[in-house]
């Protein structure tokens, strides 16, 4: 991991008198070059900020999830990340194709990856149940034809 | 002429020689942690951050980057002592001379007695080995052998401490078994254990452990420190001692390939076997690979062997021979030894293993910008907006490694934006455009009444 933001920040970091870091991360349908960079990056954040390395953790490893799931499943989407003194707050949202059956695609094991992906270490299906297992508030809703949207918060104790 | 911070909250064993730094920028665009910084033409290394690597030992043409270990001068302090060699130590050597010759050198050099920290990793391998199969930890379980690489995590990856194998390093257990053969006969304050070093971080987790209790293990001596002389010794055969003068260190079974293959990369792998392992070597790679495992990827691995010095600890900064001819040194003598193995089996660890077990390894809060988040968080978006402004050709020329560690410098009070050559370049330019302009606003009293000028009229 660089210790800089240069090159792949995409977003932009702005705060209000609220005292919140917004981020915003574009993400390419199979790009796998960038893939992880956004959540090291707000992992990165986290730790300057001094949010518990446990908690800092699992913001990561959902963000990552999210990340992924953008990449490998969707025709593209981005990622806004509110970064507040109590609670980080994510959200995701993509350009389609959508989940037909969201409960389906929430359990455990349930993948509809290609060889190709499951070549490269991704589609054992815990991706969905990972990310809600890591945010204190998971919300998944979805629309074939129109896309998915995701939102975790997580409260920093 | 040694300078540290002075700060002696971590202590540190990588030290800068300030009379024979230049002042170049090629240790801090090396260092893993972004420790060095250059102020007043001279390196400083943050304690906070620095992990004792050796990056910047082995990168500074100017032999400014040192490591303060012991020499054997401080021996005299103690009545009995008994040295800790590294396998490393052997693979500085022909495979050909074997490793009783080379023990025979340490006692001619003023040790009473040798114990090999080879020993010790046997008991690590069996340790680990039991550990492993226990199935109760966080995977992949990351060895601790490596004191940079735990370091490593402590600074940069304090959300993985959990993964690491909670067990002493080889020469700890080393040092612990060669004082118990002595309890009872000779008190403790007498003996003086010493390691035989390849490594700073070695050196600084003697001096201040990582999980915090304090180390059985008297002093380091670099291996660099004593190469020349063992060597003389060794090949002049200068190095027949009595054995039955030193006893101790002779009539003990000679350590097993098992633990000697310790030295390099894929070593303890060799010696743990378990299901699925990889191995990480060279800090930059072990950084890398530490990044995945905090994402929550790598959970198919069992174990990673993770080395801070490319190669393993052949390669490590006090070292003498190349690492790759180390490397090769290494693989005969373990080969050859192995073929002996077959023959003659080396006697199994006692098991159950007796093994302390240490509290924990702490996180430490290198990255942190401040200990209030709002404070941090503006400090943040300060930083931020410093940055925008930077060139971003992260050059190292204003003494930061990058333009994003020169944001974090000035928003911390370490730095000012016209430490950036180019932005110092753009204010001289600045204002010579404004002296200029200033010159050609001749005085009133200098003007030529032009005929052309203010519709010719004047006033
Ligand atoms: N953004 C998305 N757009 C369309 N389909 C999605 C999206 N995210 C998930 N899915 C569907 O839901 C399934 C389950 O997702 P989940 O992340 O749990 O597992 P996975 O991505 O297949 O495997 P893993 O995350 O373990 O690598 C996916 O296989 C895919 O069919
Ligand atoms: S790899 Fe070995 S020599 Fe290098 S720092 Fe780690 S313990 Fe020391
Ligand atoms: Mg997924």
């Amino acid at each position: 991991m660089t210790m800089e933001y240069g090159g792949v920040w995409n977003g932009c970091l702005e705060m209000n008198s609220r005292q919140v870091i917004q981020l915003e991360f574009f993400l390419e349908a199979g790009d796998f070059s960038t893939a992880g960079e956004a959540s090291s990056q707000i992992k990165r954040i986290l730790q300057q900020i001094g949010v518990k390395a446990e908690t800092a953790r699992r913001i990561a490893i959902g963000a990552y999830e999210a990340e992924m799931n953008v990449i490998i499943h969707s025709l593209g989407g981005k990622m806004r990340v509110a970064i507040l003194p109590d609670r980080t707050d994510i959200s995701v949202e993509d350009n389609g194709p959508g989940i037909a059956d969201v409960k389906l695609a929430m359990q455990e094991g349930y993948s509809t990856a290609p060889d190709h992906i499951r070549d490269m270490g991704f589609g054992a299906g815990m991706g969905l149940p990972n990310m809600a297992r890591c945010s204190d508030e998971f919300s998944i809703t979805s629309e074939v034809g129109v896309g998915t949207k995701i939102r975790m918060v997580i409260h920093h104790p | 002429m040694l300078s540290g911070d002075g700060m002696e909250e971590y202590f540190h064993s990588v030290r800068l020689a300030a009379d024979r730094c230049k002042g170049c920028v090629n240790c801090i665009k090396r260092c893993p942690t972004e420790a060095i910084r250059i102020r007043g033409g001279k390196a400083r290394i943050m304690q906070s951050r620095c992990i004792d690597c050796g990056e910047c030992i082995r990168r500074c043409a100017n032999r400014a980057k040192t490591a303060i270990t012991d020499n054997l001068s401080d021996l005299e302090q103690y009545k009995y002592n008994i040295a800790l060699p590294a396998p490393t130590l052997y693979a500085q050597f022909s495979p050909d001379i074997e490793v009783r010759a080379i023990i025979k050198g340490l006692l001619a050099l003023g040790f009473d007695e040798v114990y090999e920290v080879a020993k010790g990793a046997e008991y690590v391998s069996a340790a680990v080995r039991e550990y492993i199969a226990q199935g109760k930890f966080e995977k992949p379980a990351i060895s601790s052998a490596c004191p940079a690489v735990v370091k490593l995590i402590q600074v940069k990856f304090p959300e993985l401490i959990d993964h690491l194998i909670p067990l002493d390093a080889p020469v700890e257990v080393a040092a612990n078994l060669a004082r118990v053969s002595h309890a009872g006969q000779i008190p403790s304050e007498d003996i003086g254990v010493w390691f035989i070093t390849p490594c700073p971080a070695k050196m600084t987790a003697v001096r201040q452990p990582l999980a915090g209790e304090a180390s059985a293990v008297t002093g380091t001596i670099s291996i660099s420190e004593i190469y020349g002389r063992l060597l003389k010794l060794i090949t002049s055969g200068a190095n027949n001692v009595e054995i039955a003068e030193k006893p101790d260190s002779l009539g003990r079974e000679e350590a097993s390939s098992e633990g000697i293959g310790w030295a390099i990369a894929g070593g303890e792998s060799a010696a743990v076997v378990p299901k699925s392992t990889m191995i990480v070597h060279e800090i930059h790679s072990v950084s890398d690979v530490l990044e995945q495992i905090a994402l929550g990827k790598l959970k198919d691995v069992e174990y990673i062997e993770a080395l801070a010095c490319s190669g393993g600890c052949i390669g490590g900064p006090l070292t003498v021979e190349n690492r790759f001819v180390a490397e090769h040194n290494m693989r005969k003598r373990l080969e050859h030894l192995q073929k002996q193995e077959e023959l003659q089996p080396p006697s199994r660890i006692p098991s159950p293993i007796a093994l302390k077990v240490t509290k924990g390894f702490e996180p430490r809060s290198g990255l942190k910008l401040d200990e209030d988040i709002v404070t941090a968080m503006k400090k943040l978006e300060l930083m931020q907006e410093t940055l925008r402004n930077l060139p971003g050709l992260d050059c190292g020329s204003c003494g930061s490694p990058s333009c994003q560690a020169l944001a974090e410098d000035i928003v911390q009070g370490a730095a000012r934006e016209a430490d950036c050559v180019f932005k110092l370049r753009e204010r001289v330019r600045d204002m010579a455009r404004e002296m200029v302009d200033l010159a050609e606003k001749l005085p009133q009293s200098m003007e030529k009444n032009d005929a052309g000028r203010e519709g010719g009229d004047g006033i």
